[in-house]
């Protein structure tokens, strides 16, 4: 009677299993490795050469060769604040977050309206929603500027923040709407036998399931309108004016200000990092969603 | 409690002239579980669908109890689900995908919390309420798919092939299991399968489909032993019944060189029909093996051991019988004398256990 026994595990068998798994990276995985690393780096050192600057005085900013090794100075932080620098980023964070939500609201259910419950033609409307990104934004400023001016809302930053809504919303009802079609529809259709109207639906079963695309949606939303520039340099003035309007005061006609413009890009650039390091997680879960289930 | 009617019930999908169900007419006693089965594309879940208001009903009606329940939307129909995918809300815990629908229901929390607490005493899923349905495994979820089932106390059970994800062994113990407890709790169930083993065993009827229409629904022995037309004697029992095609001479039917008396009836039906071939069934457990003579020669292809049966593979020997898969039959064997594959065995089918159909028709003769 042939009966197999399990041999014991010995440090010997248990070293050779390791020395297996450690022997399985090859030369290929290395070199993608080097090259992603390579590219990671080339990409990331313009922000980094422009975070080290906002520490320079504006003599070592523009040196040629470049300044390597310099005593950081907060010099250029402080002249930024000089130059009233909050309003604008008060501006920046009112349009953008408002924006986020009114798309986030407005997107969600009229992506369930072209995924889950097909309205007729909902090809038509899905690709009407599509073509409004075509046109470049240049064609639609004349009127949107002349719509403002007549309902004298130039310079005013509610009307930046609905201007924002529209931008974002073909995009995010593209991806609410990829999220949702993910959706296992055995799911939906339990919640419908256990007694789940429309809204409750909505709000317990899709909303929970769909969460991580939603905050990537949001977070997409956020840095487009956050970093928009054409609209909010045509439609506002001082009042209204966002933080990159702000950073193109810097480059004036007496010359670059290296040091002060870097500071002030840093500044620029530090919410939509924050927030993405916060939605990391988030993100990539959101962006796969479906892909790996 | 409640009986559930499909009164003429049709369906046809968006674009398509060809019902995916059609005219279908079954009456489901109270507390009855009544099996669906039916090979893919048979309509056996559109059926189950409709019933569940899940998919529109084109032609006819549904009712449940006395209710008309035809246009009324899911919720308001007073049934549970059990998919086959279980379709758990995967950001819910166990206790709180139960108690979903009773809470939609306004059921106060206390007695929610008991309810729950009862039926995941019955499936034996209480360690696992706090747990989010990606802690479980198989069995566990299909086991929380059927207690968010029973704790609704609803008039109907659906069930759409609820064990097809599970593995064989599990599958056999779960079947036994949820046919029990349909009996304990007496709640009328419609259940869809495509193994005619798990219909056999769990129906106490058994409605067979093809292509959206009904062929015959009755109890699983009856379906066994009287099969209304070909299809179903195909389809149901394992290995399926062989049904070929033999001349007929004087009132019998003539398989290789050996004649099969058919009954009065049969003939009768036969020569209604007008033809001088028949159908004829006679399933693997009808044949005996005999002498020279005595039956049909079979040329033996393959022998397929099963420890308790042995069947037997093989070619009728002779006659008209000229293309290969007609004359392919299986019969069952004694495992401890099984035949060396080439030689020739002799076999007769048990008389009375042949079963006649209409070769134009495919119906049952007699």
């Amino acid at each position: 009677m042939a009966v197999a026994t399990t041999p014991p595990i010995t440090a010997e068998r248990a070293a050779a299993a390791r020395r297996r798994r450690g022997g399985k990276v090859s030369g290929g995985t290395v070199a993608i490795g080097i090259v992603a690393w390579v590219v990671g780096l080339l990409f990331f050192s313009p922000v980094l050469w422009m975070f080290l600057t906002g520490f320079k005085q504006e003599s070592q900013a523009s040196t040629d060769p470049p300044t390597f090794f310099f005593t950081p100075t907060l010099d250029q932080y402080r002249a930024i604040f000089d130059r009233d620098f909050a309003p604008y980023f008060i501006n920046s964070a009112t349009a953008s977050i408002v924006s986020v939500v009114l798309v986030i609201i407005l997107a969600t259910p009229a992506a369930y309206a072209l995924s889950i419950a097909r309205v007729a033609k909902w090809r038509d409307g899905l690709f009407f929603f599509m073509s409004t990104r075509m046109m470049p934004a240049v064609a639609s400023i004349l009127p949107l500027y002349i719509i403002a001016k007549n309902i004298r809302m130039l310079d005013n930053i509610w009307f930046l923040s609905l201007v924002y809504t529209a931008m974002n919303l073909p995009i995010a009802v593209w991806m609410i709407r990829s999220f949702l079609i993910e959706l296992p529809k055995e799911v939906l259709e339990a919640a419908r036998v256990d007694g789940a109207k429309l809204f409750t639906e909505m709000r317990r079963v899709i909303l929970p399931m769909i969460a991580p695309g939603l905050a990537a949606t949001a977070l997409i939303c956020f840095i487009f309108a956050w970093n928009e520039f054409f609209f909010a340099v045509s439609l506002t003035a001082t009042k209204a004016a966002t933080v990159p309007v702000f950073l193109v005061g810097f480059i004036t006609s007496e010359g670059l200000f290296w040091a002060r413009l870097s500071a002030a890009s840093t500044m620029a650039v530090l919410p939509v990092i924050i927030a993405g390091w916060i939605a990391q997680k988030w993100l990539v879960r959101g962006l796969s969603l479906g892909a790996v289930k | 409690m409640a009986t559930v009617t499909y009164d003429e019930a049709s369906r046809f999908y968006p674009g398509s002239d060809i019902p995916a169900v059609d005219r279908l007419s079954i009456d489901v006693a109270d507390a009855e579980f009544l099996v669906l089965v039916g090979p893919s594309g048979s309509g056996k879940s559109t059926a189950l669908r409709m019933l569940a208001g899940l998919e529109d009903v084109d032609e006819g009606r549904i009712r449940i109890g006395e209710r008309d329940v035809t246009s009324l939307p899911p919720r308001d129909r007073d049934i549970a689900m059990v998919f086959q995918s279980y379709a758990l809300y995967p950001h819910m815990t166990v206790a709180q995908n139960m108690g979903f629908a009773l809470e939609q229901a306004k059921v106060p929390k206390d007695q929610r919390a008991k309810r729950i607490r009862d039926a995941a005493k019955i499936l034996d899923i209480e360690p696992f309420l706090d747990r989010k349905p990606k802690a479980l495994s198989g069995g566990q979820r299909q086991r929380v798919a059927m207690g968010r089932a029973i704790v609704r106390e609803p008039q109907v059970f659906l069930m759409d092939e609820p064990l097809s994800n599970l593995d064989a062994k599990l599958r056999v113990s779960t079947r036994s299991q949820i046919a029990a407890l349909q009996k304990r709790l007496a709640v009328t169930t419609v259940y869809v399968t495509h193994d005619q083993v798990e219909a056999m065993t769990m129906g106490d009827r058994v409605a067979v489909l093809r292509d959206g229409m009904l062929q015959q629904c009755a109890t699983p022995l009856e379906l066994y032993q009287r099969p209304a037309n070909a299809f179903v004697a195909g389809f149901i029992g394992s290995p399926a019944m062989n049904i070929r095609e033999f001349p007929v001479v004087d009132g019998k039917a003539r398989i290789g060189e050996v004649d099969l008396p058919l009954s009065r009836e049969e003939v009768q039906a036969l020569a209604r029909d007008g033809g001088d071939r028949v159908l004829l069934g006679f399933r693997p457990e009808s044949v005996d093996l005999v002498s020279r003579g005595e039956g049909f020669a079979v040329e033996v292809r393959l022998v397929e051991e099963l420890g308790a049966d042995a069947y037997l593979h093989g070619k009728i020997v002779g006659a008209e019988h000229a293309e290969a898969d007609v004359a392919d039959i299986v019969t069952r064997v004694d495992p401890a004398r099984t035949p060396g594959i080439g030689s020739i065995v002799y076999l007769r089918v048990r008389p009375g256990k042949e079963h006649a159909f209409s070769p134009k028709t495919g119906l049952r003769l007699g």
